[in-house]
């Protein structure tokens, strides 16, 4: 990618990609809804709130021209946004939560590593530094400050398919240590994101460090975006995401609005 | 210490009113105690103004009592009663007023009951009746009076063995009285068969058991008997009286009024028997307590009223002439009228002025009173034996 | 011998709903001990503690000494019908849409005559056993039963008036996850409920007694999550015109207090589900319940809450908890005016610590599901409004009635004493 062209030339040509459809805006988001799983904790701890929502009023008695909604979820439900402060490992980082991430960090280029094959077989599928460097040979290396997301198509899942809970916990793939350290250590991502419900695998507190994903990418202060929707319809390379979390005072997370802008030229799969 | 009872010596009852009754009314139980007033007023000629006592009985006179009516009504009484003793009113104010005019705190008492019925207030009387009603028998099936008397009925019969027809006996010749009566409400003669056949209304009482709720008022005075005699007024001397309430509570079930208690100081008082009475009149708000107070006033033994009711003639020409007007069962329950009926009348047949009920020779009577199913039975019960005098 | 019950028919969609009417609510306050004996099934009469007379009907003073001290004392129910009625005439609408009314004298054994509705299989002379039941209109009332269990006695028609029996209801227990729930509907099954919705949250995730619940007969899992407004109004909108019964079963309960929880996130939680649920589901099921509190022989008629006995007084070992349980219950009084309007009954079961993952470490005694169970089903048969489930919580409302505040002491010492 480059950037030779006069950067207000550039955002208007984009204006008029965006407008012709040439470039597309592909929806990465789940809706907010009472029935979307979240994340289930042993229940001596706190856990993850669902969304929910209260009508206040709806052109009726309680408010007769207008109608609206309060309502409530957790920083970590639905489609969302992990900050670094999130984890223990990325506590004490500057800028560590949504409110202090500069803005320029939510919108950048995105790589997308379809692991769909490998997980629709194994629902403790593993994504390995192989299956990253396999991916690099094919599609380049993972440039600098770029997300990178894990196409799983697990978002097709419904029900109890989505967590998958057994005795034994929940089981849904994810990447291991070995594969984090890769991405943040050598390639120096931006962030990471699943489909699933979290950027670690169903089993990944079996791990070493456990959950290797929320402990190595929030320690090097990099974010996290999970239960992404619709990754099936980004190309490899070359999307753009924007991931604005809300500005939430010390958040350490955020439902968000995923959106990636993808050049329709017919690479979309 | 027993102290002897003084008589009523120079005290009469004078003047019997009654407000032809209605079934509905639209107007206040002010308005038909108005026009016993009024009529009393003009029978005895004396202007309200005159009348210095007075007292009232109603069950429709909500928020008033007798205080309220003297304003309303334009009276100044220095003698005041107001009495709710339903059946048993009219006794009790006889025997009040009596006294007050005897001692001279008043010189005449205007004594009146009256009550209106408006299409749902008989509903509204039952659930507000008496807070022991309204906490153990309203609740059950709000039969009113009815069930609580259904009761006391199966009772009766079951112990005594008295027959549905016994109690139809009496419920015929106080209709065949009623034939006699302009004023009553119930027109149409009444057979045995109809009696029988009656739509059941709370076993084993049924449709002619009950009395109708009407709309009426009855009134008579109580002044001296010189008074009585200057005006030239037809009046009734006061032979004895007797009153009483809550009597033989630790009965289970009520099978005696407070009569028995006091019924030989009703005949002592009087210096007569049983058999010197002329004409009965009973409190007949069913049948089976008009059973009681033959058996409770002495007229047959306990439990011997069903045959007595065979052996005997209860209309106005009968051997053993009974509630002669009809009765509350075929004149008409005027609320607490109800309890002035027997009393009214008795003073016209005693004074020879009740006209086509009248009974021949008629010179003594008595009237019995019993009100009140405060929960589960009548309380209050009275009697009086009248005898007529000369104008 | 009662006629047994024959299941209802589909009713017909062009009768309007018969409104539902009440018997004479009207009492002194002396007279309101009634309610409160048949709350808990129990026979109490006023009794003079100074001269011992036992009276009736309730009053402020004592007819046999005038002693005002009157108190309410459990007292033997024995006596004989003297005398009978079969109203058949009434001036109050209620019995007017339900005459013939049958109505009796009862000679009670320790004196007072009571007036009192009478069981189909009692006969005048027998041998009859008092009990007080709640009304329609909610008031405690005299009724007549023989003296010994005859055959489909729950069906006499009158009886059934003051009762809440699930034979032929339609039940709706919420909170399939919870560990009562298959106790719950395998009671109500066995007590003849002709249809057991079981209210099902978050199906995302497994729980272990599903499919002991799918077997039992006539139940069906809904969808429902009392803490999600949504979902109580879609099942209110698909099952609330047949719900007859509704059991409010579910809870969230965990340990802590105060400091020691640190937040009020488990707090919340509590209340959303013990408090805000039981909101949502009245305000979704209430009315249409309310409505058809007279519909047949399958009106609407109860409404049950499982709460924690320690509503009555703080477990501060479970405090939050507790709160969010003293918070339903005045929820609870608050529906119970709102229903008693459609005749429907509010019975709050109060239940000391239950056998499950949160009480683990809690001695015994512990309520077993299947006698939680026992408890609401014998409850709604026997048509109460308070039931105390296991010595834990009997002891606990013994010991508030004893005093309040002493109970309030005693129970900084509970820790570990369940």
């Amino acid at each position: 990618m480059t950037t030779t062209a006069d950067p207000a030339a550039l955002l208007t040509g984009l204006a008029q990609s965006l407008s012709s459809g040439a470039v597309k805006v592909v929806d990465l988001t789940h809706t907010l809804d009472p029935d979307f799983p979240v994340i289930v904790l042993p229940p001596e701890f706190g856990q993850c709130a669902g969304f929910r929502m209260e009508e206040v009023s709806a052109y009726d008695h309680r408010g007769p021209a207008w109608k609206w909604n309060n309502f409530t979820c957790s920083e970590h439900t639905g489609t969302h946004f992990d900050a670094p402060v999130h984890w223990i490992s990325g506590r004490d980082l500057p800028n560590n939560s949504v409110d202090t991430i500069p803005a320029d960090k939510f919108v950048g280029p995105v790589c997308v590593i379809d692991c769909s094959e490998g997980a629709s077989q194994n629902d403790d599928f593993e994504l390995t530094p192989e299956i990253i460097t396999a991916w690099e040979a094919k599609h380049g290396r993972i440039p600098e400050d770029c997300w990178v997301l894990m196409r799983t198509d697990w978002s097709k899942r419904r029900g109890d398919a989505y967590l998958n809970m057994r005795e034994d916990g929940p089981h849904s793939p994810g990447p291991t240590p070995e594969a984090v350290r890769l991405l943040v250590e050598e390639r120096n991502v931006r962030g990471f994101g699943t489909e699933t419900v979290g950027t670690d695998a169903g089993q990944g507190m079996h791990y070493t460090p456990p959950y290797p994903a929320h402990y190595i990418l929030h320690g090097a202060g990099c974010y996290g975006l999970q239960c992404l929707n619709n990754l099936d319809r980004l190309p490899p390379t070359g999307a753009l995401l924007c991931t604005a979390p809300l500005k939430i005072k010390q958040g350490t997370g955020s439902p968000l609005r995923v959106m990636a802008l993808v050049a329709d030229n017919g690479a979309v799969s | 210490m027993s102290a002897t009872r003084k008589g009523y010596d120079g005290v009469v009852a004078a003047v019997p009113v009654t407000v032809p009754y209605e079934r509905f009314s639209k107007e206040s139980a002010h308005w038909w105690i108005a026009r016993a007033l009024r009529q009393l007023c003009a029978q005895a000629g004396v202007k309200p103004s005159e009348i210095d006592g007075f007292c009232v009985s109603s069950f429709t006179l909500f928020p008033d009592t007798a205080v309220g009516l003297t304003q309303h009504l334009g009276l100044t009484a220095r003698w005041l009663d107001h009495i709710p003793f339903g059946g048993a009113s009219g006794i009790t104010a006889l025997r009040r007023a009596a006294r007050a005019v005897q001692a001279g705190d008043t010189r005449m008492v205007a004594c009146l009951a009256g009550d209106t019925n408006h299409v749902d207030s008989f509903r509204r009387t039952l659930s507000s009746f008496s807070r022991f009603a309204q906490d153990a028998s309203y609740p059950y099936g709000s039969g009113g009076p009815n069930a609580c008397f259904a009761l006391l009925t199966d009772h009766y019969m079951r112990h005594y063995g008295a027959k549905r027809q016994d109690f139809g006996a009496i419920c015929v010749a106080q209709r065949q009285n009623a034939l006699r009566n302009p004023h009553a409400i119930m027109k149409k003669p009444l057979s045995l068969e109809q009696y029988m056949a009656a739509r059941a209304v709370s076993d084993p009482i049924a449709l002619f058991d009950c009395v109708m709720p009407v709309a009426g008022a009855e009134a008579f005075l109580v002044m001296r008997e010189e008074d009585a005699r200057a005006a030239g007024l037809p009046h009734a001397h006061i032979r004895s009286t007797i009153e009483r309430h809550n009597a033989f509570a630790d009965d289970p079930i009520q099978m005696r009024g407070g009569w028995a208690m006091d019924v030989d100081e009703l005949y002592g008082m009087a210096g007569l028997m049983a058999d010197g009475i002329d004409v009965l009149q009973t409190y007949d708000d069913y049948p089976v307590i008009v059973m009681m107070q033959f058996e409770d006033l002495g007229f047959c033994e306990k439990g011997e009223a069903p045959q007595f009711v065979r052996a005997h003639d209860l209309t106005i020409d009968g051997d053993f002439p009974h509630n002669t007007s009809g009765g509350q069962l075929s004149a008409g329950q005027a609320g607490a009228a109800g309890g002035y009926i027997g009393l009214v009348e008795a003073i016209r047949q005693v004074t020879g002025i009740a006209g086509p009920t009248q009974v021949k020779d008629a010179a003594t009577a008595m009237v019995s009173g019993f009100g009140m199913i405060n929960y589960d039975r009548g309380l209050c019960s009275g009697a009086a034996i009248l005898s007529g005098g000369t104008a | 011998m009662t006629d047994p019950l024959s299941p209802p028919p589909r009713k017909n969609p062009q009768k309007r709903t018969r409104v539902p009417t009440r018997p004479s609510h009207v009492r002194s306050r002396a007279a309101l001990g009634f309610a409160a004996a048949a709350a808990e099934g129990r026979f109490m009469l006023q009794t003079c503690a100074e001269c011992g007379a036992v009276q009736y009907p309730p009053r402020d003073a004592c007819g046999s000494c005038l002693s005002v001290e009157l108190n309410w004392t459990d007292v033997s129910p024995a006596g004989r019908l003297i005398a009978d009625t079969t109203v058949r005439i009434s001036t109050n609408v209620y019995f007017r849409e339900r005459t013939p009314w049958r109505v009796g004298t009862v000679r009670l054994d320790i004196g007072p005559s009571v007036m009192c509705h009478v069981h189909g299989d009692v006969a005048v002379d027998d041998p009859v056993r008092l009990s007080i039941k709640l009304d329609k209109s909610g008031q405690g009332v005299m009724f007549a039963l023989p003296q010994k269990a005859t055959p489909n006695m729950e069906d006499d028609p009158h009886m059934r008036e003051m009762t809440c029996d699930p034979k032929h209801r339609r039940v709706l227990i919420t909170d399939a996850r919870n560990e009562n729930a298959p106790a719950l509907a395998q009671a109500l099954a066995e007590a003849g409920a002709s249809l057991i919705f079981v209210g099902e949250a978050e199906s995302w995730h497994p729980y272990p007694h599903r499919a002991t619940l799918e077997k039992i007969a006539n139940v069906e899992i809904m969808p429902l999550d009392v803490t999600d407004t949504a979902s109580v109004t879609e099942l209110a909108a698909e099952i609330g015109g047949k719900t007859d019964i509704l059991i409010n079963n579910a809870r969230f309960v965990r340990p802590g207090g105060i400091m020691d929880r640190g937040d009020v996130i488990f707090s919340r939680d509590e209340m959303e589900v013990n408090f805000f649920g039981m909101m949502r589901l009245a305000q979704a099921f209430g009315p249409a319940m309310r409505g058809r509190g007279a519909d047949g022989d399958n009106s609407a008629t109860a409404w049950v809450n499982i709460l924690s006995v320690y509503a009555w007084s703080n477990m501060p070992e479970f405090g939050a908890f507790s709160a969010s349980n003293a918070a339903a219950l005045s929820l609870s009084q608050c529906l119970r005016a709102e229903l008693l309007q459609g005749g429907v009954r509010v019975m709050n079961v109060f239940t000391g610590p239950t056998e499950d993952e949160w009480h683990q470490p809690l001695p015994p005694p512990k309520v077993l599901p299947a006698a939680l169970a026992r408890a609401v089903v014998g409850g709604l048969k026997d048509g109460l409004e308070d039931v105390f489930v296991g010595d834990v919580a009997k002891d606990l409302i013994d010991r508030w009635r004893a005093g309040p505040k002493i109970l309030e002491r005693e129970m900084l010492d509970t820790r570990g004493q369940g």
